[in-house]
């Protein structure tokens, strides 16, 4: 038995240095150790040995069991290796360089700085309100301290309907309907499109928009206005923005200001950008005339507000660099597509 | 408007002061300045001297060679002006020194001789635009003696930006302007020099009749006669031309000159022609002759001055050609009046014709300085002219006054309007130093506001925050927070659902956003086959395209698909803008917000991009109001561009909220034969008016789940809504879901299509069995057949 046993150890050892393939390997497998295999026959001849030799037989087999399973298992997993080495060599390479066809969707730059602007002032403690383009006279200058003959309706040219209405041509437009939903007090600011009939060039739109905020409280006063324009600017620009305020002429503000901020380009130095003043004209500002409040419904012993206007489509251009005002509504994807961060 | 700094000077003394840093806090504080030029320093070494001699020059018959004596030496001078003359004294440029412009005066050699200097025009001395010939001096100055030191060359004059004027009408001229760098420089304001109008009271009245006592605020008026003098005195003429006005003779010279200085307009009429004076309106429209030989159509509403009731200028804007001062006036009426600022400005826009003295009309200008005007105007021109003589008295029709102003306030509403502590003293000191009359009671100030304020400048408490905190500086504020008690921010639910739909659909369907008009643009619609609507329209567009308000989004954004066809071969935008839907019952626009969606394909079919478009609206719906969208077939197509067959109605919550549509071929075709184009338009108003529905959870079941597939005959003329619907009917509650799998067209089907539907069956409490899931198959099958659908 002993002879048998080991001619059957050379034959396997023979055979397993001819297996090159897994499937060979496999092949080997079951002819050693499969339910007819030759090992699995040896095994099951034991039950004729009796006595002593029994013992030492059965540890042969055992032995030469285990012998090949470890043998096979280890040849299927040089080849199995092998293998693998061909496939990776095998494989293409693929041409990482090669352009994507995925194109992105794109949101107009308009609505990302709005949001972005909308954002600082909600942390602030802001309303944003959305109010109607096409208003009345009244709300667009009467509600405004703009009586009628007033020469600040003629700084504007406005664009009047056949029923008396017209586009409002300033975000101001929604203070009183604002001022008379809510109450004081009151944050809130409300940007929109705004419509002025004149010429178009590179630097003039009959349509664009505005953003206005508006903030009533009891003891509400200028230093608190120059805060917060400097805080929310400083916000929009990503960097500490020095303010300036001027006295600026708007019937609807009690001082009026014009705020300049520091130039973006030299910081304040002096350049071209700013004819070398350092600074940039921004946003008329001011505190809330008394009129305006009383026709608002609102209590001016007891309240103040500040109130300004931010050029939306201004901030934009300044942002991204825009040259030509007239390519945001243009509709032009060549240009729009562009704007595909929020 | 022009500042001259000497002008200002006449008026504050601000010597010893950085002029440049002034002009700087006045920007800061006052008004802004757009441009500080400092004039004169290019004027250099050039001296009065007299001509001595003059002798032709050999070869040129325009040249002359002169002998120059400029006080200590005699030099050869070769020159060209026209009118060089034995005896003149000039303006004589020394070798060294140089002229406007900068150009330097050298010893030249000119056609064969030496010249050492050069014989000046005004022009060359920048004090007038005059080059016609050599400036002659007529006063009194020794040879030699540098011009610089008689004339007021050297200056600086800023340009205010007169927009930041509107409100000042005090500041149109030197004088207010003046009383501001007093201000800003804590000097005191001189007063003006003028005559005293008691020396007059005895002579006769100007005859003044104002018959128009509501456009008339005042006239006042005085007549002087033998006048000689002709020309303004050079220094006079350096400020006129320093401020942009042309010196003309010195009559008008002086009414420009008194208007720079007070902001006061005025007119001198040759008193031949006007010896008194009406203010009146006239019934019918006639023809009037300005004295810029324009002759204009004069309208009811046209304030006018009179003489005999014969028309002699337009109140507030321009005297007539007929009464200017001529060559030979030597006796003037003179005009120091007040019109109304709203009639003048309307008067003015009609005619087409603006003036210095209608821009100032507008501003509403103080009644009370028209006297001083007079007086003023006296003394400067018999100071220059001693022989004119006074004939009438100063005579005044002063018909309508502004109120006083008086206002009160207490040191509590300053420091709450301010936000810091400003001294009562220097509160004192601000409001007295620009003219407000001021008492203090303890912490309360009453305030009497000047005149030259309170035309409209000055009305209300809050007026006067501007005055104290515009000169004690806004770069001098603390910058502070507010101590505003904190409240939850309210969120408008509209604003939420546009940005949930702007970021779904750029995100996830990659469409892109465009902004447009609100208008249609007549012209463009034409172009890709759309009539402009029957709709609002604006009464006053620069453009006869843009006259109709949009009724719809749609056509908008189907001219950009137009516009990008070259962008990309499949791309979508979107729009969330307003539109205008007719009038509503109260007269008002029916304004509404919509969303617009275009797609564009050249690779997908119509009906592709049809379903795609179907899916934005599921996705959109689900996303902003957790709610199922419903789709029918719409039952008209109102817009021409709308496909008569494809077009569908979107409904959520039972209401109908907006329209899909195939666009109609006719308009398909302009805009890319080879394309498929749908579009969208939902009112988000509406859907924003829904609520957001909470989403629901439901708990996975443990079980396996079982499907099945039917293949089901659907008539052409059926939908898909309607195997849903049977099998609603069936009532299943095992059945958790049934979806479209696969749907198969083919000749041999004829009037059907192959419909596969999957349906799929679970149960939380049990696996359910084949018998189980049959028994429900059946059920659903029998609905069908009752709505005549069959499995294949």
């Amino acid at each position: 038995m002993k002879e048998i046993i080991e001619k059957l150890r050379q034959s396997f050892i023979g055979d397993l240095a001819k297996a090159d393939s897994s499937a060979q390997v496999n092949e080997l497998r079951i002819s050693y150790l499969g339910k007819k295999g030759s090992v699995t026959d040896l095994l099951k001849q034991l039950k004729d040995i009796k006595g002593s030799e029994k013992k030492t037989v059965a540890e042969g087999i055992n032995a030469l069991k285990s012998f090949v399973e470890s043998e096979i298992a280890a040849k299927t997993a040089l080849i199995a290796k092998r293998e693998e080495d061909a496939a990776i060599e095998a494989t293409e390479r693929y041409d990482v360089t090669m352009p994507s066809a995925e194109r992105l969707g794109s949101l107009h730059p308009v609505t990302i700085i709005q949001r972005e602007v909308e954002e600082i002032f909600e942390s602030m403690g802001f309303t944003i309100e959305d109010y109607s383009e096409i208003v009345t006279d009244y709300q667009c200058f009467e509600s405004l301290n703009i009586p009628k003959h007033h020469p600040a309706r003629d700084m504007q040219d406005t664009y009047y309907i056949e029923n008396g209405q017209l586009l409002k041509t300033h975000t101001s437009a929604a203070q009183n309907a604002i001022m008379r939903k809510y109450g004081a007090p009151l944050r809130a600011v409300f940007p929109s499109r705004c419509f002025r009939n004149e010429a178009t060039d590179a630097s003039h739109e009959n349509t664009f928009f505005q953003m206005e905020g508006i903030m009533i409280d009891e003891n509400i006063s200028i230093s608190n206005l120059i805060y917060f324009m400097k805080s929310m600017l400083s916000e929009v620009f990503r960097k500490d923005i020095n303010v300036r305020l001027r006295p600026g002429f708007f019937p609807f503000v009690e001082p009026g200001f014009e705020l300049d901020i520091s130039c973006l380009i030299c910081g304040g130095d002096g350049c071209p950008t700013c004819k070398q003043s350092g600074w940039l004209e921004l946003c008329p500002c001011g505190m809330i005339h008394p009129n305006v409040l009383t026709a608002g419904g609102i209590d001016t012993e007891k309240y103040t507000g500040f109130a300004f206007g931010l050029g939306l489509t201004r901030l934009v251009m300044m942002k991204y660099g825009i040259k030509d005002i007239r390519m945001l509504n243009s509709g032009s994807l060549d240009a729009l597509s562009q704007f595909t961060s929020k | 408007m022009l500042i001259s700094m000497n002008w200002i000077s006449d008026f504050t003394d601000l010597s010893g002061l950085d002029i440049d840093n002034l002009i700087h806090r006045f920007t800061l504080s006052t008004a802004e300045v757009e441009e500080v030029m400092h004039i004169g320093g290019d004027i250099k070494n050039v001296v009065a001297a007299r001509i001595e001699s003059i002798e032709n020059h050999p070869n040129s018959k325009k040249l002359h060679l002169l002998k120059v004596n400029a006080g200590d030496e005699i030099l050869d001078c070769v020159c060209g002006a026209p009118n060089v003359r034995e005896g003149m004294i000039v303006a004589f440029a020394k070798i060294g020194g140089s002229v406007h412009g900068g150009m330097e005066i050298k010893r030249a050699s000119i056609a064969g001789f030496e010249s050492c200097g050069m014989c000046c025009s005004e022009a060359e001395l920048g004090i007038s635009a005059d080059h016609s010939g050599l400036m002659e001096i007529t006063d009194d100055i020794p040879l030699g003696t540098d011009i610089k030191k008689v004339y007021d060359i050297d200056d600086i004059v800023f340009e205010v930006d007169n927009k930041s004027l509107t409100n000042r009408p005090d500041l149109w001229g030197h004088y207010g302007i003046a009383r501001e760098f007093a201000v800003l420089s804590g000097r005191p304001l001189l007063p003006l020099d003028k005559a005293d109008k008691k020396k007059y009271k005895n002579l006769p009245e100007v005859e003044i009749d104002i018959k128009d006592k509501v456009n008339c605020y005042r006239y006042s008026s005085v007549k002087v006669e033998n006048v000689t003098a002709k020309v303004s005195p050079v220094n006079m003429r350096i400020r006129l031309y320093y401020c942009g006005t042309r010196a003309i003779n010195l009559l008008a010279d002086l009414t420009n000159y008194i208007m720079l200085e007070l902001a006061q307009p005025m007119h001198a009429f040759d008193l031949r022609k006007v010896g008194k004076v009406e203010v009146q309106r006239f019934p019918e429209p006639f023809e009037f002759e300005t004295l810029d030989g324009q002759k204009r159509r004069i309208d009811p509403d046209t304030l006018m001055i009179t003489t005999d009731d014969k028309p002699v200028a337009i109140a507030g804007i321009m005297g007539g050609l007929a009464s200017e001062i001529e060559d030979d006036t030597d006796s003037l009426l003179l005009e120091s009046a007040n019109f109304d600022a709203v009639s003048t400005r309307k008067s003015s826009s009609r005619l087409g014709l603006r003036t210095d003295a209608s821009m100032r009309y507008e501003k509403t200008l103080d009644p009370e300085m028209t006297v001083d005007a007079v007086e003023r105007y006296i003394r400067l021109l018999t100071d220059i002219d001693k022989g004119a003589r006074v004939i009438s008295k100063i005579s005044d029709s002063y018909v309508r006054k502004y109120k006083k102003i008086t206002l009160t306030f207490d040191k509590k509403y300053v420091d709450r309007y301010t936000g810091i502590k400003i001294s009562k003293a220097m509160i004192e000191k601000t409001l007295r130093a620009l003219g407000f009359g001021l008492e203090i009671d303890k912490n309360e100030f009453t305030v009497t506001v000047p005149s030259y304020r309170s035309t409209k400048d000055v009305t209300i408490k809050a007026d006067i925050i501007e005055e104290i905190t515009r000169i004690y500086g806004y770069d001098n504020f603390e910058v502070k927070t507010t101590l505003s008690p904190l409240y939850p921010v309210r969120s408008t639910n509209n604003r939420v659902d546009d940005y949930d739909i702007k970021n779904l659909l750029a995100d996830s369907f990659k469409l892109h956003e465009v902004h447009s008009y609100i208008w249609c643009d007549a012209r463009r619609y034409k172009e890709i086959g759309i009539s402009t609507p029957e709709n609002v329209k604006l009464i006053n567009s620069m453009s006869p395209d843009h006259i109709v308000l949009r009724n719809n989004i749609v056509p908008t954004l189907l001219l950009m698909a137009a516009e990008n066809k070259s962008f990309a071969g499949d791309y979508g935008i979107f729009e969330i803008a307003r539109v205008v839907e007719g009038l509503k019952e109260d007269g008002m626009c029916n304004e509404r917000k919509k969303l617009g969606i275009v797609l564009f394909s050249k690779t997908k079919s119509e009906k592709q991009l049809y379903t795609e478009l179907r899916g934005i609206v599921d996705a959109a719906v689900t996303v902003v109001k957790g709610e199922k969208a419903v789709f029918s077939f719409a039952d008209c197509t109102p817009f021409e561009w709308q496909h008569p067959k494809n077009t569908a109605d979107i409904s959520v919550c039972g209401e109908k909220i907006g329209v899909m549509t195939a666009i109609h071929p006719s308009v398909g075709a302009k805009i890319d034969k080879k394309a498929a184009i749908v579009a969208l338009q939902i009112d988000m108003d509406m859907l924003s008016s829904f609520g957001k529905k909470p989403s629901e959870y439901a708990e996975t079941s443990k079980f396996p789940t079982m499907e099945i597939d039917l293949s089901l005959m659907l008539s052409k003329e059926r939908t898909y809504s309607e195997i849903e619907g049977a099998v609603a009917a069936a009532n299943c509650p095992l059945l958790k879901r049934i979806v479209p799998v696969d749907v198969y067209e083919a000749e041999e089907l004829g009037d059907y299509r192959s419909v596969t539907v999957r349906l799929t069956f679970s149960s939380y409490e049990k696996t359910l069995s084949g018998e189980e899931v049959n028994a429900e198959v059946a059920k659903i099958l029998e609905k069908l057949a009752e709505s005549g659908i069959n499995m294949k």
